[in-house]
């Protein structure tokens, strides 16, 4: 579904990513781990089109994305999140989801199909019940659900899910990863999945991939990742065996 | 009461002025009025988005000028010229806004672009004096004696420019509340918060600041050609520069930049004060009767401001807005005076 070759983002004369190559396959859940600052979220910007990338493709259902705007690469189906989230206050909860219902599916379909999509998305996300609220309401727990509310309303068919997590206290950090499970098995939706918080995403992905200072260390299952040296040595630390229980757990 | 019927029965009980003997003066005043109406809802369908433009001066003399020499020079009938200067000026707001936009000069940055836009067109219509009259004024020659549709002449006869304005103004309502129900509205109160995050759920955005843009500046230029052919007399501080510019923002910002109706009570309130203004301090070069011409020029610039900026800070919504969240507080429901969701 996804193949990124060669992927490199130089800010000034910084190197954030470096010649990074991967690749998602359909109905999958990558899981994107690694530092802080290791590169993570500017790879989803290059993803989103956000940034272009200084060299290196991003082909995604054979076509080329490098190069192409936020709107095109979104409406051809990556639905993306914001690390921090990014609600628009001036609109209710409701017409956030509609918004990206409407403008995330081409324009090409009618304003109530747009409203009906992003009630599902709401739904989905369990902020139904308040969907004509006021964003100013929501507390961090709630602004990352509709975070993932106006990603899935533009009915993606990748969801790029910035560290949803963040910020959420524990029972919120596994009903948060079991949703994206459930969008995956249920939505078939394809998902790439950054997170600093490792226990719960182990449990939940397919495939790991570890970035460290802008270069792909490691990739393969939860179980490999966890027992990696490298990986251990620059990331996992202390909790690698905490954290390898938990991708045990997965079975 | 519902919005959308009082606006219908207002359009009805001006058209009835006339039967009921309001005529002369009074009439003009209407007229006026619902002009400058039209070119105030014209700039608030962006400006209610951030869009904060102050280069609408310039729209609106481009839409009288074009219309008045393409009458004067080519024989051309408004009929063809107003259309022509509709897309003339629609295409100089694309030209302007399209790099602003790409660029993301926003805010601030874009006001002091279309400020300099308004100053601009006012220099070329001075420097143009041969043809155009300069800053002494343009008058698009009279066809004939009396009446001419052919011309949009109706000298001596309010009532038919009374049917025109009453129309056009209704059209104005219409287009803003249009603007208020489409899903662009949602995009562009997106957009004013938080462009990339617009464009990531979709939205194109320069595509679409640039079509509310292109519509709020034929709006107004269609105010400046309609002006124009009542008036009968045109001039770069009447109808264009920085202070009609600047009189635009102000009246929108009274009167009330999220209700369908502040541009209008906007107009009404800033014609008043004109007047107001100019009787106490008296310009007296102007004939009171003869040549009205309403607007900024005379009005002391610094007075806007003060009011402006009084008005920014304890009354954002304005009059109709203010007045609206005061009665629907008063009755626990909505008057269905669309309020944005701006607090
Ligand atoms: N727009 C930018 N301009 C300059 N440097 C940036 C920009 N975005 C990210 N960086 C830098 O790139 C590095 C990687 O950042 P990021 O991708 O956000 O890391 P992560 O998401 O893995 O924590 C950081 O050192 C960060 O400071
Ligand atoms: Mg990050």
């Amino acid at each position: 579904m996804l193949t990124v070759k060669n992927l490199t983002k130089v800010f000034g004369g910084f190197t954030a990513v470096s010649s990074v190559d991967f690749s998602v396959e359909k109905g999958e859940i990558l899981g994107l781990i690694g530092p802080n600052g290791s590169g993570k979220s500017t790879i989803f910007n290059m993803l989103s089109g956000v940034h272009f990338p200084t060299t290196g493709s991003i082909n995604f259902n054979n076509q080329e994305l490098s190069g192409l705007f936020p709107h095109v690469i979104c409406n051809m189906g990556i639905g993306r999140t914001f690390q921090i989230p990014r609600p628009f206050k001036r609109l209710s909860i409701l017409e956030n989801a509609a918004l990206a219902g409407y403008f995330g599916n081409n324009q090409k379909i009618s304003k109530s199909k747009a409203w009906s999509h992003a009630e599902e998305a709401l739904e989905l996300v369990g902020l139904k019940d308040i969907a004509n609220d006021d964003v100013a309401t929501l507390g961090a727990a709630g602004l990352k659900k509709l975070e993932l509310a106006k990603a899935l309303a533009t009915k993606p068919n990748l969801l790029l899910a910035d560290e949803s997590l963040g910020g959420l206290d524990h029972s919120e950090m596994e009903q948060a990863a079991q949703m994206l499970k459930n969008i995956r098995d249920e939505l078939d939706i394809t998902i790439i999945w950054v997170e600093h918080i490792m226990g719960v995403l182990m449990k939940v992905v397919d495939r790991v991939m570890v970035l460290d200072s802008g270069q792909k260390i490691a990739e393969g299952s939860p179980i490999e990742i966890t027992q990696n040296k490298k990986v251990i040595e620059v990331y996992l630390g202390s909790d690698a065996d905490e954290i390898s229980e938990a991708a045990k757990g997965k079975g | 009461m519902n919005n959308k019927y009082f606006i219908g029965f207002l359009a009805i009980v001006l058209c009835l002025l006339p039967l009921i003997g309001v005529q002369g003066y009074p009439l003009h005043i209407v007229i006026t009025i619902l002009i400058w109406s039209f070119a105030y809802t014209g700039w608030s369908i962006m400006g209610r988005f951030g869009l904060v433009s102050l280069g609408h001066g310039a729209f609106m003399a481009m839409g009288g000028y074009i219309t008045a020499l393409l009458w004067n020079y080519l024989g051309m009938s408004p009929w063809i010229g107003i259309p022509i200067a509709l897309i003339i000026t629609g295409l100089l707001a694309l030209i302007v806004a399209y790099p602003c936009f790409k660029f993301r000069i926003v805010g601030h940055y874009f006001a002091l672009v279309t400020l300099a836009l308004s100053e601009v067109v006012r220099q070329v219509i001075i420097a143009t004096r041969d043809y155009t009259g300069g800053s002494l004024g343009y008058t698009p020659e009279p066809h004939g004696e009396g009446w001419s549709i052919y011309a949009i002449q109706f000298p001596d006869d309010r009532i038919v420019f009374l049917y025109i304005a009453v129309f056009t103004w209704l059209i104005g309502i219409i287009v803003w509340r249009m603007v208020d129900g489409s899903m662009s509205r949602y995009a562009l109160e997106a957009i004013s918060e938080d462009e990339d995050a617009s464009s990531a759920v979709g939205v194109q955005v320069t595509r679409e600041k640039l079509k509310i843009t292109i519509l709020s500046a034929v709006m107004t230029a269609f105010a400046g050609a309609l002006y124009c052919q009542y008036q009968m007399f045109i001039s770069p501080d009447t109808i264009g520069g920085v202070g009609i510019s600047l009189q635009i923002v102000f009246a929108v910002v009274v009167g009330g930049i999220y209700s369908s109706l502040g541009p209008t009570v906007g107009a009404i309130i800033t014609l008043f004060l004109a007047e107001i203004l100019r009787v106490s301090i008296g310009t007296a070069t102007v004939n009171l009767t003869e040549n009205l011409t309403i607007n900024a020029a005379g009005f002391p610039l610094f007075i806007y401001g003060i009011m402006l900026i009084g008005f920014i800070i304890f009354l954002p919504k304005g009059i109709v807005g203010g007045l609206s969240d005061l009665l629907s507080k008063k009755d626990g429901q909505s008057l269905d005076i669309k309020s944005s969701k701006a607090k």
